[in-house]
């Protein structure tokens, strides 16, 4: 009876295995990844994707048969990882089969000649037989997997992420390192190849990892105990230290990497923004804003306008004077808009602000008020920030000269969006600890209870609310002078949505996890041009699946951690009560 | 109660400032219709061609609000994904209709060629739907209430760019069936042929729906959890086959909706299915959410102030080009609203923990 069940619940797991390796090609996702490579000349992203699916299908596969048995037993663990692997392979096979035969290309896109010549490796029909040997093969790997002993897994499933990484973005580590010339350059080629890691360059990256994290397992606690019995003044300066060489990266990267990478480092950061500004008012306050970039698009015309030589420019006062103009109107906007909704509650309040949120890009991008806001031409020539003094006002179309520096390039505004960064995340750290934040978690955690304890509902979310606006505007204005134009067709929900998805993935109400989840979401897909085409598709997964297995996100907040550990705890008293 | 007068005085700013939101709101609508019936620019064929239009696109609204309603009602969450169910629904009916319009099969029974692609269409958008259920919803059912929302978004784009990645972003152009085009004479005015039978069959759809759910045993079932899951459990009731029955059902008849839209406006594509979505939310909540012919109301009246409105008050305030400020009103009236009667025109006053 167990030896059925096992083997049933494999080959079903083959299958689905199958169908999800078919949903990647379908998607096109196999002609784009197939592009890049992730071992120069020996295998692609496209093809890697695939094989991760088919060697997940065998771990999987083996794991559930461990936890039938209650014990691993490696021979039924290898033959269900094979078959799991070897039917999903067979599965493609058909496919391929299929697709040589029948023309599926009348309802999908993508099931075209040249994904079939992907996957029998450019040979053509007669070569489909690799496909079944790889798939039991890989899934014989990943049965293997979870048979190694853990003190080995660790290291190894890091190594191997690690080597991953550094195969993704080998590219860009390629271009960096061949700036600096002489022996690093000399590394560059020895370990990176045009897109994806030289072979040398994967043996070193992974068995140095998988070293470095083997040596931690056994050494690691005594570093820290030995690091924690220095003396105050030690800490203190090693952490200094750390400080300063961050300080040094950051101050440095944009001279070394060129104006691509500091272009997407803007980018991010403009989203760490506005992550910061809504992780106040949905990580703090609980209040979920999906018309958040309402506040970044007033935040921006406010700078477009007052900046602007271009038709719709009201004033030419300097960058500097108009950003605080800007955030006190996101301000002035945050509680206008924020007043009415303060009554509507949890999901009503979400829809309430997407209302919002569309209402105000429509008007911005309409025609009624295009005398105002530009309409859909958008409002051109906005003029660059300027360290130094502003010539004299000539005319309205004619932009004031700077005497000193100005700042034009994608690589000095990233110093601006830096320091904001950096300003808004202690200001945000400050609040958090403050009287205000603490009543902010109240509300998030218990209105009713909140308001019996004395904590003004209405006064506390406006507060929250206008915070939070405040963030995004300063993100707004930003993104004004960087772009230099603006239109009302950038402000769309997606927008909002992106801000909501790196928060959730960050870990809501966490500081460093709005930062971790926007280099995750914004800045990986940007640096990775194949990828970005899926970026939507992925960020949707990634939030189904953040919401069941790690709400919390990946940095959490302390609170919420003891908060969902506290709330499994009472899932299991209560269950075991039944 | 003890309140400080900076308290109190915060709370007549708010309500200050709701009321001049109400009667700004109003004014205009005033002020904008007068002007407009003053200036008489449309004449009353024209009217009566707006408030058409709005009917067959407010039915479309009240099918797909259907399943916002239902979901409502049992779960209490918004089902953000439900637009793109609607849209899964006109695009596999774009699909089947294409190939039938290519063997003739359409031409030759119209009848057939039109309920064919609707029941493909039903069954499509039902079986996605109880996919999306069973992935991303079922395990999150005890969960605070943000976390299946966030959850419904992520499943929404999810299906989203599937579709643009399976079938293209392109825009497709459903075919055009013969046998609707042109005119009926009803009462002396002309109306489009399209328009009367997506409103009739709309019509059809809501009314077989509303006998399942008021006559046979599965839709007592339905009231029953909607009520109370655990004492219907207790009952003897199936809660988890009747949640995905209403999924089921509530997507079949947004899958119907997806292909009535895509008979009218001819276009399918991969965003289709957000707006619509979320005037359907607004139609749904407009009639008092979780209440079925609520929904049907909600979406009628949300459909003719769609339709009537750019003409008939944003003209009148000298607005140009009053179409592209039509969704502002759609938006403006969910707004609205969920600020000012949240249980909706025919919902009951639900209790601050229903609502």
């Amino acid at each position: 009876m167990k030896k059925e069940n096992f083997f049933w619940s494999a080959v079903k797991l083959g299958l689905l295995g199958g169908a999800i390796t078919i949903f990647i090609c379908l998607l096109g996702m196999m002609e784009v990844f197939s592009k890049r490579a992730v071992i120069e000349k020996v295998i692609n992203l496209g093809q890697f994707v695939l094989l991760v699916t088919i060697v997940a299908a065998g771990l999987v596969a083996s794991r559930r048969t461990s936890s039938r048995l209650d014990t691993n037993r490696p021979v039924l663990n290898l033959t269900a990882g094979l078959v799991a692997g070897l039917v999903a392979g067979l599965i493609l096979a058909l496919f391929v089969v299929i697709g040589y035969n029948v023309n599926l290309r009348s309802v999908f896109l993508n099931a075209s000649p040249p994904l079939y010549n992907l996957l029998t490796f450019g040979k053509g029909q007669g070569y489909i037989w690799p496909l079944p040997l790889i798939g039991a093969i890989g899934g014989l790997v990943g049965a293997a997997l979870l048979l190694i002993p853990a003190v080995y897994r660790g290291p190894l499933t890091r190594a191997l992420i690690f080597t991953f990484f550094m195969a993704l973005f080998s590219g860009l580590f390629r271009v960096v390192m061949i700036n600096q010339k002489g022996v690093v350059e000399k590394a560059a080629k020895y370990f990176f190849g045009q897109t994806g890691l030289t072979i040398e360059g994967i043996l070193i990256f992974f068995f140095a990892v998988f070293i470095i994290a083997f040596l931690w397992n056994y050494r690691g606690k005594e570093v820290q105990a030995r690091i924690s019995r220095l003396p105050k003044r030690g800490q203190l300066s090693l952490r200094v230290l750390a400080i300063l060489v961050i300080l040094y990266i950051v101050i440095g990267l944009p001279t070394v990497s060129g104006p691509f990478i500091a272009q997407v480092i803007v980018t991010v950061t403009l989203f760490i923004l506005m992550g910061l500004g809504l992780n106040i008012t949905l990580g703090f306050a609980g209040l979920l804003d999906l018309g958040f970039v309402a506040f970044y698009a007033i935040g921006a015309y406010t700078v477009g306008l007052l900046t602007s030589y271009g038709p719709f420019g009201l004033q030419h006062i300097p960058f500097w004077v108009a950003v605080p103009i800007a955030v006190l109107v996101a301000m002035m906007f945050g509680a206008i808009l924020g007043l009415p909704v303060l009554g509507v509650r949890g999901d009503y309040l979400a829809i309430a602000t997407l209302g919002f949120g569309e209402i105000v890009r429509l008007l911005a991008g309409s025609d009624f008020l295009a005398k105002y806001f530009g309409g859909p031409q958008g409002v051109i020539g906005i003029q660059k920030p300027c360290i130094g003094t502003l010539a004299p006002f000539v005319r309205m179309d004619v932009p004031r000269v700077c005497n000193g520096i100005e700042l034009s390039t994608v690589q000095t505004i990233y110093y601006v969006a830096i320091a904001s960064a950096l300003l808004i995340a202690f200001v945000a750290w400050r609040l958090l600890e403050s009287r205000l934040g603490r009543a902010w978690m109240a509300i998030r955690e218990d209105e009713d209870v909140a308001e019996a304890l004395g904590v003004n509902l209405i006064q506390t979310k406006l507060l929250a609310y206008m915070l939070g606006a405040a963030f995004a505007g300063l993100g707004g204005a930003i993104f004004a002078t960087l772009i230099g134009s603006i239109f009302a067709t950038s402000m769309q929900l997606i927008v909002s949505i992106n801000v909501v998805a790196l928060i959730v993935v960050g870990g809501m109400g966490s500081i460093p996890g709005v930062i971790v989840g926007a280099i995750a979401l914004i800045g990986l897909p940007e640096l990775l041009r194949e990828v970005s085409e899926f970026r939507y598709l992925i960020y949707g997964l990634v939030l189904i699946i953040m919401m069941i297995a790690r709400p919390e996100g990946l940095w959490p907040s302390t609170a919420t951690k003891r908060e969902l550990h506290h709330a499994d705890a009472e899932n299991v008293s209560a269950e075991s009560m039944v | 109660m003890r309140t400080s007068l900076s308290e109190r005085l915060l709370d007549l700013v708010v309500s200050g400032f709701l009321w001049g939101f109400r009667i700004l709101i109003v004014a205009a609508i005033l002020i904008g219709t007068i002007a407009s019936i003053r200036a008489g620019k449309y004449s009353s064929d024209q009217w009566i061609g707006f408030v058409v239009l709005g009917i067959s696109q407010g039915s479309i609204y009240a099918l797909i609000a259907l399943g916002y309603t239902m979901v409502y009602g049992i779960l209490r969450m918004i089902n953000f994904a439900h637009g793109e169910i609607f849209m899964s629904g006109a695009f596999s009916s774009y699909f089947l209709a294409t190939w039938l319009t290519k063997t003739g099969f359409i031409d030759t029974n119209p009848v057939l060629g039109l309920l064919i692609p609707i029941l493909f269409a039903m069954i499509m958008s039902a079986s996605i739907a109880m996919l999306v259920e069973r992935i991303a919803y079922r395990p999150l059912r005890e969960a605070p209430r943000l976390v299946p929302l966030i959850s419904a978004i992520g499943a929404s784009f999810f299906l989203q760019y599937t579709f643009r990645g399976l079938f293209g972003p392109g825009v497709y152009a459903y075919p055009s069936i013969k046998a609707l085009d042109g005119q009926w004479n009803v009462f002396g005015f002309g109306i489009l042929k399209v328009q009367i039978i997506v409103a009739v069959a709309a019509a059809v759809m809501m009314g077989i729906l509303y006998s399942i759910v008021q006559y046979t045993k599965i839709g007592k079932a339905m009231r029953a959890v909607s009520e109370d899951k655990d004492t219907a459990a207790l009952m003897g009731i199936d809660v988890n086959r009747i949640i995905v029955t209403t999924f089921a059902v509530g997507a079949a008849m947004a899958g119907a909706a997806g292909v009535l839209y895509s008979l009218i406006y001819r276009q399918v594509f991969f965003l289709m299915g957000f707006t619509p979505g979320i005037k359907a939310f607004t139609s749904a909540v407009l009639g008092g959410i979780g209440n079925i012919p609520g929904a049907m109301v909600g979406g009628l009246v949300l459909g003719i102030f769609e339709s009537i409105g750019p003409s008939l008050f944003l003209e009148g305030l000298g607005i140009t080009r009053p179409y592209q400020l039509k969704d502002v009103i759609a938006y403006t009236m969910l707004v609205m609203i969920l600020l000012f009667r949240p249980s909706g025109i025919l919902g009951e006053r639900l209790t601050k923990k229903k609502a």
